[in-house]
């Protein structure tokens, strides 16, 4: 855990303390999960998607393996999005299946995909607004909780204990993603940048298997980009799997171990971050066709 | 409130404790004038949160006991007499707030803009008027047993019309709520049994006699009726604090804030909707059967659509979201017309105005406050408050590292 001790401590700026293995071990995942470490945790098979006349997602296949970072990049319009939306339930693929631990994932309804360990933040953030950042996190814990409403309107005994452990564990989350010192803030009023950690804060509290990340950098400068990226990697460092949906092909290649490129909705390379650097259709797909002093 | 402010101080703090650090690090440019906006009813929300627990409960009870005595003390200015019996403008007051209170779980918290609820309203007055009035030809039960039998009945209604029209939004679920009030209005009227408007006369009502031998509990003797809606408006209210901060709140405000996004982080957004309809419903049901036992005559009449606005109104007036904003709005509503007869006829007009100063000037009602969330965030958020502190007292000292900050 060296790395992620060294790591945590590039975002010290916004926690002096940094996150230290105490808050990193807090913020771990709590579940069992059947599959075992570098197997694949989730399969896409032959995923289509369809809108209309459009072809958004052709026939895309790609796994991720339990404890990597997957990449999931492509130019604007290549249809990353619309992969994400299709795993998580937003929508219905129109061919192929998304399996999670090899259960099929088709026609589950969105809040169960996210009980079944499918976590994801939002591409332009979704916060709720008029709740503070520990409250935004603690309905994520919620997905785990069991208390019923006449529970809750009772006061019984579990729900008391879902309320105290929901509070320890939300502080921890937001301990990790750097922004505890705003934990009584509305959502809203926080700063841009906290507003995207209390996202992957409130994403990770729903203890997913994989985190689903839809561009957590956009709008980011180059620095905290570099700090985004240390984040992930301390996110994967504690134990989680997360697919990264990135713009920026030069980030994301820092961070990731495996990367899937779309165009125009096809997959048209498929790993590891050095291989797909000289991938010539990649270069191609992202800079046009290259000319001689740009190669 | 809180819509245009700028960063919020942190709730639980000690006032004097918040200014003073707001001094030393600077205010931020949005709040002092954030602060002077809120007028009349100002911080008080947040000035309450502030409080520690001991003085809440103090003045809590200051207040409660203030209000059971409302109809014995009768104060001058504020009574509606010679124009209205001031007990029973008294029971009208609490029947509305109860109203606004059961309503505001369902518009307040989880954001569903129901304008039929006049319609549970109704069911609750005909479950108390068939099974306790001589008129009906229903089994007879005891008028108190009718309070929870009424709340079961409009809870199932609750879940009826919940079930196929949640899967709206907006303003596609509000129409079909407007018609769910017609249908109840229209059904009482075309439905035998139901008496439309011939209705149905004396009610029962709880038991006792006092030492004439006139029921304790009489149509014109406002306020043990008064008691007893206030009674069950502060059990109704400790209830619905409970749900608030809890997961049950959470999961409400959470779909009223972003309906997609709660159901991405696994709140079963359908199930909750449901539940806050049902919750709804059922408190309007009983307030039904408060208003009608009081009465004692129920037919067809009453339930207009125009009153169901009204009730909206009251909610959004005193403050959608804030149970204790939608009891101010509900009684309010009430209270007007009864206080001032002569106006009582432009009553819509005159909250109609009001509406509209109320969303220019202060556009989250008279008593916006903001709903606590979490049974134990008090402890956590100090803690904050207290870390926070020691840090801005450490970029006091060594003001170079401020800027870091």
């Amino acid at each position: 855990m060296s790395e992620s001790n060294e790591t945590s401590g590039r975002h010290a700026d916004v926690d002096i303390a940094g996150v230290d293995t105490v808050v990193a071990e807090a913020a771990a995942p709590e579940r069992d999960i059947a599959v075992k470490v570098g197997d694949d945790l989730v399969e896409v098979k032959n995923l289509t998607m369809r809108f209309g006349g459009l072809l958004a997602l052709d026939d895309i296949s790609f796994t991720i393996k339990r404890g990597e970072i997957l990449g999931l990049i492509g130019p604007n319009g290549a249809g990353k999005t619309t992969c994400f939306n299709a795993m998580t339930g937003v929508y219905k693929p129109t061919s192929g299946q998304v399996l999670l631990e090899g259960r099929v994932l088709n026609g589950v309804k969105q809040h169960k995909i996210t009980r079944a360990g499918l976590a994801r933040t939002f591409q332009n953030i979704r916060l709720f607004g008029e709740m503070t950042a520990l409250e935004n996190v603690v309905v994520g814990l919620d997905a785990r909780h069991k208390t019923s409403v006449i529970g809750a309107l009772l006061r019984l005994p579990r729900h008391t204990r879902e309320e105290k452990s929901a509070i320890e564990r939300g502080m921890a989350l937001l301990e990790f993603v750097g922004i505890a010192d705003q934990a009584a803030t509305l959502s809203r009023h926080l700063p841009y940048g906290s507003q995207r950690r209390l996202e992957i804060a409130r994403a990770l509290a729903t203890d997913p298997k994989v985190l689903c990340l839809d561009e957590p950098a956009a709008g980011f400068n180059p620095a905290e980009k570099e700090e985004l990226m240390q984040l992930i990697r301390t996110i994967r460092d504690d134990g989680y799997t997360v697919l990264l949906i990135e713009h920026d092909m030069k980030l994301v290649m820092g961070v990731t171990d495996r990367i899937v490129v779309l165009e125009f909705g096809k997959k048209i390379a498929d790993n590891v971050p050095s291989v797909i650097r000289e991938d010539p259709k990649v270069i191609s797909a992202y800079l046009g066709e290259p000319e001689d002093d740009f190669a | 409130m809180s819509m245009v402010d700028g960063p919020t101080p942190l709730h639980t703090a000690k006032a004097d404790q918040a200014a003073e650090d707001r001094e030393a690090v600077g205010t931020p440019p949005g709040s002092s004038a954030a602060v002077r906006r809120k007028g009349w009813f100002g911080g008080l929300g947040e000035k309450w949160q502030e409080l520690p627990r001991q003085k809440q409960w103090a003045v809590l009870i200051i207040v409660v006991v203030l209000a059971y005595l409302l109809p014995v003390i009768n104060p001058p200015l504020i009574s509606t007499e010679p124009g209205n019996d001031f007990p029973l403008a008294c029971q009208t007051m609490a029947v509305w707030a109860l109203v606004a209170v059961g309503l505001n779980v369902v518009i307040g918290y989880a954001g569903l803009l129901d304008l039929g609820y006049i319609a549970f309203f109704a069911v609750g007055s005909y479950v108390a008027a068939m099974l306790t009035s001589p008129d009906s030809t229903f089994l007879k039960i005891p008028y108190l047993w009718t309070i929870p039998v009424a709340m079961a009945v409009t809870m199932f209604f609750g879940v009826l019309l919940g079930v196929p029209t949640l899967r709206l939004r907006g303003d596609y679920l509000a129409i079909v709520t407007l018609g769910f009030g017609e249908i109840v209005r229209i059904l009482a009227t075309i439905i035998p049994a139901m008496k439309g408007q011939v209705g149905f006369q004396n009610l029962g009502h709880p038991p006792g006699l006092d030492a004439h031998g006139v029921p304790i509990f009489a149509n014109s003797n406002g306020t043990p009726w008064y008691w007893l809606t206030l009674t069950i408006l502060i059990i109704v209210l400790l209830l619905a604090g409970n749900l608030e901060r809890s997961r049950v709140g959470r999961n409400w405000i959470a779909i009223r804030e972003d309906e997609d996004a709660a159901e991405t982080m696994g709140v079963p957004t359908f199930k909750y909707k449901v539940w806050a309809f049902a919750i709804g419903a059922g408190i309007g049901g009983m307030s039904g059967a408060l208003m009608s036992g009081q009465v004692g005559f129920v037919n067809n009449q009453k339930f207009d659509v125009v009153t169901s606005v009204l009730f909206v109104a009251a909610v959004v007036l005193g403050g959608a979201g804030n149970k204790v904003g939608a009891i101010l709005g509900g009684a309010l509503v009430a209270y007007i017309p009864l206080r001032f007869t002569a106006i009582a006829d432009y009553k819509y007009l005159i909250f109609g105005l009001a509406l509209c100063l109320i969303m220019i000037f202060r556009s989250h009602g008279l008593l916006a406050a903001r709903q606590q969330l979490l049974a134990y965030g008090r402890h956590a958020y100090n803690e904050v408050k207290a870390r926070t502190d020691a840090k801005s007292a450490k970029a006091k000292a060594a003001p170079g590292k401020e800027a870091s900050l």
